[in-house]
């Protein structure tokens, strides 16, 4: 019975993974099945998995096994039934302040963390004597890290005109820029291939048996 | 006399070992925590030596094995269940190669301490007040009615002219928040040019579509683009539906969004926010309809993405630039212009850095490094 329920899933797999390389042509019913029914298995999925892996395990188990140990999770309990509130339109004014604390607690937070590991430790990374290098390549690497990090930081001065010398280095920063994404580029290219390898891999060798793993 | 001269060399010798073995042992407190972390230290430098153990006791007598670390790693960090302002106990035991103790094991006592301060965290400090210093003096001045510039996003002076063409064409804008929830600072900046793009949706008259993958992403879009169409003047125009729900998962997510572009064919599409893997799916798509395209993330890997699929990409900060730019709130403002501020202290902290490297100075990289 389970191997017939595996073939079974493997089929539907390959089915559905026609279904939407289908899209690749054009939009089409096959497609649209397949999006469907994606969407709708996946929402509940994550429903699911948000009451057993989220709510049961850090707020319900807590509160049943040891209640006034965890007063503290009537809190956030709180908040939650209050971001409910929304289903009430004559109430859901009150979902605001759930909103409002997340919202407040992230830029408070993020400030620090961005503050710390985007420019404390950028700073400390270039803060180099580039010519203490080993050889002539290591140097003009040191160089260009300096300079590009400078006129990338220029790039986004929002309250001065890219004009004159100013704007110049702005350049220079979005050259820096473009020849990263430009690499970036290529490096994710290879990583979305990898995921097209492991679909081809399915259905050539879990659906049609034809490569062994 | 002979046997005596033996017996003094001997003695010599043996004298000699003595004073040469350093072995040390040391606790002291775990400086910057809050009393939860005791440092030992230990020098070794006799050969016998093939193992070390160290035991805690907070009794005096109760010891217990708490490590046993490589003689080479001369120190120790132990956050065992330590509390603040309680005597412990340490000792180390070091055997040989045949597990025999080489001599009774080095005591050393010591108190956890907690600070109120971290030293380490000073670097942080000094930059978070300068920059709020600055931030807050340029709102100040924003409030005062001081003119600030801010310079031109051409990205963000597309937003008119594809709601305008939308409206033209009676064609829908579809707007993508991304795919992360609140707790991420680009899907509050993308939620902070949504409400801008609604007011002129609302205004033109033209139909908005917000699909979201979260659910206080969901909340927060509505109560955003509700608020636009009151600011717009027409609260009755509002259609809850057009903010709604497609599923968490990453790929049905985009499946859903990749649908609506197809059979909706928007005029516009605005991928503002944190994207992954989805990014060239959905620009990608979205050239494919013919739609003008605008992007803006600050997820380094995708922005090639949109870069190469878009008509016009917000690059990293232009992002959180968006919303001050298109509202022209003295609060906004002010606080652009400070960040500004913050990246000239920045440029001006690291070239002076790198200057005094050069001049073999450390005193300003160890400042920061300390962190």
């Amino acid at each position: 019975m389970a191997l017939i329920m595996e073939r079974i899933g493997i089929w539907v797999g390959a089915i559905l993974t026609f279904a939407i390389f289908s899209f690749l042509y054009r939009d089409n019913p096959f497609y649209k099945i397949a999006e469907q029914i994606f969407i709708g298995i996946s929402a509940g999925y994550w429903f699911i998995y948000t009451i057993y892996n989220i709510l049961i395990p850090n707020l319900f188990t807590p509160l049943l096994t040891n209640f006034s140990a965890n007063l503290l999770l009537l809190l956030p309990a709180l908040l939650g039934i209050l971001m409910l509130c929304r289903l009430i339109p004559r109430i859901d004014w009150v979902s605001r302040y759930s909103i409002a604390l997340v919202v407040g607690t992230t830029a408070g937070l993020f400030f620090k963390r961005y503050l710390q590991s985007d420019v404390i430790n950028q700073m400390n990374a270039t803060m180099i004597n580039p010519f203490s290098a080993p050889d002539l390549a290591a140097t003009i690497g040191q160089l260009i890290l300096i300079i590009g990090t400078v006129t990338g930081i220029i790039y986004f001065f929002f309250s001065k005109k890219h004009e004159g010398v100013f704007g110049g280095t702005a350049r220079v920063g979005i050259f820096f820029l473009m020849i990263s994404f430009g690499a970036a580029f290529g490096y994710t290219v290879m990583a979305r291939i990898s995921l097209l390898i492991g679909r081809l891999d399915f259905l050539l060798g879990d659906w049609l048996g034809i490569i062994k793993p | 006399m002979k046997i005596f001269y033996l017996f003094f060399i001997y003695f010599f010798i043996c004298a000699y070992c003595l004073l040469a073995q350093e072995i040390s042992f040391t606790a002291e407190d775990n400086p910057n925590d809050d009393g939860t972390g005791i440092i030992l230290m230990w020098k070794i430098e006799e050969e016998n030596v093939e193992k070390i153990i160290i035991e805690r006791s907070s009794d005096g007598t109760n010891f217990i094995e708490i490590a046993n670390p490589m003689i080479s790693d001369e120190q120790y960090l132990d956050v065992q269940d330590i509390k603040p302002n309680i005597k412990y106990f340490y000792q180390l035991n070091l055997y040989n190669r045949n597990g025999e103790e080489i001599i009774s094991p080095l005591q050393t006592t010591v108190f956890a301490k907690a600070e109120w301060f971290n030293s380490n965290r000073y670097p942080l400090f000094l930059m978070t007040v300068l920059l709020a210093f600055a931030i807050i003096y340029y709102i100040v001045s924003a409030r005062k009615g001081k003119h600030l510039f801010i310079r031109r996003i051409s990205g963000l002076e597309t937003i008119e002219e594809a709601v305008g063409r939308a409206t033209e064409l009676g064609k829908p804008l579809l707007f993508v928040p991304g795919i992360l929830d609140l707790d991420d600072m680009q899907t509050l900046a993308g939620l902070n040019i949504l409400s801008h793009l609604a007011q002129k949706v609302a205004q033109y008259e033209s139909t908005l579509y917000v699909p979201v993958c979260r659910s206080m992403v969901l909340s927060t879009a509505k109560e955003i683009v509700k608020e636009s169409y009151l600011k717009a003047g027409r609260p009755d125009a509002f259609n809850p539906d057009s903010v709604f729900y497609l599923t968490d998962d990453q790929f049905g997510y985009v499946a859903g969004v990749d649908g609506i572009i197809m059979r909706e064919k928007p005029a516009a599409n605005f991928y503002l926010g944190a994207f992954y893997a989805e990014s060239l799916i959905l620009a990608e798509t979205g050239f494919e309809s013919g739609a003008i395209q605008i992007a803006g993330t600050a997820m380094p890997s995708q922005i090639p993405f949109f870069v190469a699929a878009c008509d016009y990409t917000l690059i990293g900060e232009e992002l959180f630039a968006a919303s001050a730019y298109l509202s022209n709130e003295p609060a906004q403002l002010g606080s652009l212009k400070g960040q500004d501020v913050g990246k000239a202290i920045i440029i001006i902290t690291f070239l002076a850095g790198i200057v005094l490297e050069m001049f073999g100075i450390h005193f300003l990289k160890e400042f920061f490094t300390m962190h």
